[in-house]
């Protein structure tokens, strides 16, 4: 029953029939609104009806998304299931990117002191230090200065995805494979110098 | 050795999926997670992806909530 629903209501969207696409809306708001209220707390300074904003812009985002996308619904889930996943999606990169507005990118690895943490030995605290001036020595010589850059900032110094990608004028997809090329790297870096797995 | 600095570094180590890879697939993975199915099987690389990326790691946690809260809402 739930499926045959679920195909008049994506029939009625794909021939924009106003009322299918209000409920689509309705349905993208309620989970930018959940996405919202889950990350929110990383946005201390907005007021409760500035968040909802911000939630309405994804619901609208995601809308657009999903009408353009509706042929790549092919029925492997629930049609919401798949409509909310657009919908989380722009609500979450709004967050971070709201969340480091008007903030410089931290693009050079900070203190490494920092990732010093207590291992329960001091053989396993010595092994771990060990690994880490490697890493180090490795994301200076064996990495592209792009991928040194994108590797410090996502992973060393926490910047979201989304935030370097819009600085960077790029996005997200790209650069994953930046990061994930710069990860092989220095792992075969690593592998050369004799650290094991 | 395995840590949160040293995954975030050195990532997940295995074969693993895009962004955009696991975003077209994230609604299928998760329905299947719910469904107690083997959504690994389903997806190879999918899993690592999520070890390896924050952001998608994120979304995919939503996604499982919000499917968790609805089925709440229904019963």
């Amino acid at each position: 029953m739930q499926v045959l629903i679920e195909d008049t209501w994506v029939r009625e969207l794909r021939a924009g029939e106003p009322e299918a696409v209000a409920r689509l809306h309705g349905l993208l708001l309620r989970a930018a609104r959940f996405e919202v209220a889950r990350r929110g707390q990383t946005l201390p300074e907005l007021r409760g009806d500035e968040l909802d904003d911000l939630a309405q812009e994804a619901a609208a985002d995601a809308a657009v998304s999903v009408l353009r996308r509706l042929d790549d619904f092919r029925g492997e889930s629930r049609f919401t299931t798949w409509a909310y996943k657009f919908a989380l999606l722009e609500a979450s990169a709004k967050v971070r990117r709201r969340a480091w507005r008007g903030r410089e990118l931290p693009l050079e690895p900070e203190s490494w002191a920092q990732f010093e943490s207590p291992s329960p030995t001091p053989g396993a605290r010595a092994e771990r230090a060990a690994l880490l001036a490697e890493i180090r020595r490795g994301i200076d010589s064996a990495l592209t200065p792009r991928q040194r850059l994108v590797l410090v900032a996502l992973a060393l110094n926490g910047v979201p995805i989304d935030v370097l990608a819009e600085r960077l004028d790029t996005n997200r997809n790209a650069l994953y494979k930046t990061l994930h090329d710069a990860r092989r790297k220095l792992r075969t870096y690593l592998d050369e110098k004799g650290f094991a797995e | 050795m395995t840590d949160l600095t040293i995954l975030r570094l050195l990532g997940p180590g295995e074969p693993e999926l895009g962004c955009d890879e696991c975003f077209d697939a994230l609604d299928h993975f998760v329905e299947l997670e719910l469904a107690g199915a083997d959504a690994d099987e389903a997806f190879p690389g999918m899993r690592a992806h999520l070890a390896g990326c924050s952001a998608c790691a994120e979304e995919h946690e939503s996604l499982r909530a919000l499917l968790e809260l609805d089925h709440v809402e229904t019963r």
